[in-house]
Order: structure tokens, then sequence, then C-alpha cells
């Protein structure tokens, strides 16, 4: 596997993503998710505020690192937080 | 009431097709992600480097002028193809054999390569044989688009029109042409000005068709590549240098794959992000108008 030059981070975060993934269709099967109208503009399913939530921790971390010399650590948090905020009321 | 079962196991005939996208776009993928966060020199001499690719290329000033031009393109070529393909349906003949050819007429450019198009318009644009370059210069216009950065900009403009308003054209055209005549002959019996007809009837029934319109040419122009490499290179300088030739410059011609990776980690967000929009947005407007339906 050395030719896709792995490291340490990057393994971690693919795998929280196969473990998200994997957890969320675990729930899925234990109960099947209902769409509805949080604070979202759009109605969406758990899988949708997944979605939004990882791609805006995306952004929130481009933006940490490029335009702030805040710690990497903090953007993580903030991300998290967001996520669950999502999932729960979006 | 929605009595039925769901029925999960049809997704294992998805399998091979996962198989063969995990080989050809995710494994490929996480490799670029591994990349962006090292200095990879040789196959025994990395060095892991963190968020530091990021920080630079967020911050290469080169960067941030390509993506502004990038922006500025995209609104560009919007405001002018939207308002002139509608324009261009309006007018088409509706039936008969004139619709059929102008049909065929409108989407030759369509079917022309984008490295064509860019010789094809590089050609039409030289002064010295380019029917276009030549004529402007017997006019008198000082029109040089490897010189002047206005003029480059004017062309690139210009032939990104001339190849793809046609599709804005067709998709407005197919439009219309789904508006039932009940409602035509309903404003003609309140005689309802053009401009009415237009506003109230034309323009609200197109308005799926136009979300469709600008959502796929602004994610067209957003990855424009080989029709301005072709024309101008990019120059004069760097005036068009739009986001996928920077990349191309960076990972083919320089070799520095940290940074070309993360750069393209971040491309593929912004295009990821504005794909995602499209999407929900016509999902959502199908879901509006089924609301019992499902999408």
């Amino acid at each position: 596997m050395s030719w896709m030059v792995w490291t340490m981070p990057t393994a971690i975060f693919f795998s929280s993503i196969a473990a998200m993934l994997a957890g969320m269709t675990i729930w899925e099967i234990l109960s099947p998710t209902i769409e509805r109208k949080g604070f979202l503009p759009i109605s969406t399913t758990r899988g949708d505020r997944l979605f939004i939530g990882l791609l805006s921790a995306a952004f929130i971390h481009l933006g940490v690192i490029g335009f702030t010399s805040l710690s990497i650590w903090i953007a993580l948090a903030v991300s998290a937080i967001w996520l669950l905020v999502l999932m729960r009321w979006g | 009431m929605n009595n039925k079962v769901p029925n999960n196991r049809a997704w294992l005939l998805v399998l091979p097709m996962l198989v063969l996208v995990a080989f050809s776009a995710i494994i490929p993928l996480m490799t670029v992600v591994n990349y962006s966060v090292q200095d990879v020199l040789g196959p025994n001499a990395r060095f892991f480097t963190g968020t530091e690719w990021f920080e630079s290329m967020l911050n290469d000033s080169a960067l941030q002028a390509a993506f502004l031009r990038q922006i500025s393109f995209s609104l560009i070529i919007l405001a002018i193809q939207i308002p002139l393909g509608i324009g261009i349906a309006l007018i088409m003949p509706k039936r008969g054999w004139q619709a059929s050819a102008v049909l065929i007429l409108i989407t030759l450019p369509l079917l022309i390569p984008w490295n064509v198009v860019g010789s094809i318009w590089q050609i039409f644009t030289r002064g010295d044989i380019g029917l276009m370059g030549w004529g402007l210069r017997e006019l008198g216009v000082d029109y040089n688009i490897t010189r002047n950065a206005g003029d480059a900009w004017v062309t690139i403009v210009l032939m990104d029109v001339w190849h793809w308003t046609p599709l804005v054209a067709m998709l407005c055209y197919s439009g219309l042409r789904s508006i039932p005549e009940a409602y035509y002959q309903a404003a003609r019996i309140d005689r309802a000005s053009k401009w009415a007809v237009f506003r109230y009837i034309q323009l609200p029934k197109l308005t799926n068709v136009l979300v469709i319109a600008v959502l796929l040419r602004f994610m067209h122009s957003f990855m424009i590549y080989a029709e301005p490499f072709v024309l101008t290179g990019g120059g004069p300088g760097s005036a068009t240098t739009f986001l996928s030739q920077s990349l191309t410059t960076m990972a083919v011609g320089q070799q520095d794959l940290g940074p070309s990776a993360a750069f393209s980690l971040i491309y593929f967000l912004v295009i990821l992000l504005v794909s995602w929009v499209f999407y929900t947005t016509i999902m959502h407007m199908q879901k509006d108008k089924h609301p019992h339906g499902g999408a």
C-alpha cells in the first residue's frame, strides 16, 4: 500500500468517514429516517444533513487554515458542534 | 399511507459498480488527499507537511486572482447567454421544415470538440489571416488578443457565447413547446400584449428549464479549460488564466504534487458545493410540482 503514500491523519480521516457511513447504515436499519424540515430551507433526511454537515465542515476547515492563525482543532470542534446541531435541528 | 415494504436487497446489484468506482474514483481521490498533506519527492523521500499546502494555496495571490477571474467569467457568460438563449428560443420557428432546419443550424456549435472551438477562434481572430482579426484591423480597430487583455477577454466571452448559447436556446425552446395552446388562446381573448404573454405565461413556464440552464452553464464554465487554453494560452500575462489551467500548470508543468493536490481538493469542494446546490434545487422543484408523487 506504500504507493498510496498513506499517512496516519488521512487514514484516520477516511476511517472516520467509513465509520460514519457504516453507523448511518445501521441507524437506518434500526429506525428508518423520516424526511422533515428543520431550520434549513429544505426538508432533509438524516443522510442529507450528514452530507451538508460534512461539506460545511470542509469549508470551515479551509477558512480556519487559510485565513486565520487559529489551531485546526478549533475548526474541528466547531465543525463537530455544527454537525450535531444540524443533525438534531437541521 | 405507504404500505410498501422497503426491500433494500436490490442495492447488492450495485456492488460491481461500486467496486469499479472505488478503483476509478474513490481510491485515486484518497491518494490525492494523501499527497495534499505531504511533500512527496520520491518513493522513499516524503515529508509530512500537514495543512501547509492548503494554507499556501488559499493565500496564493495568483490562484486567488484566477478564482476571481473564473467567477467573473461565469457570471458574465450567464448574464449574456441566458437572456440571449431565451430571445433566440422565442423567435425560432415553431413548426414545419423551418423549425427542423433552424434546430440543426443552432445545434452545430454544440457538436464541435472543445479544442477545435479554440483552434477555430484562434485562426478567426488572427490579424493576418483570420476573418475577424483582419476585418477589425482593416476597420482601424487595434485588436490583438495576444497583447491586449481586454481583447482576449472579449474574444473568450464571445467564443463561449457562440459555443454554448445554443444549449440555453434549445432548453428554452423545449420549455416553450411544452406550454399548451390554451394559455395563448386565453391571452388572446384577454387581448394581452406580447410582453404580458412573455412575462406572465412564457417566463413562469420556463423557470424549470432556466434553472437547469443556469446551473449547467455555471458548472461548465467554472471548469472551462481547453477553449481558452488553445485560444490565448491563458495570456496575455495571466489575464485569461482560469482555475483548471492554473492547476494543470502546477501539476503537470511543475510537478508540484503536494500543492496541486491541495488545490485540486479545494477546487473539488467548490464544484461539489455548486453541484449539490444544483441537484437539490432541481429535486426540490420537482417535489413542489408533484407534492404527492415523491421524488
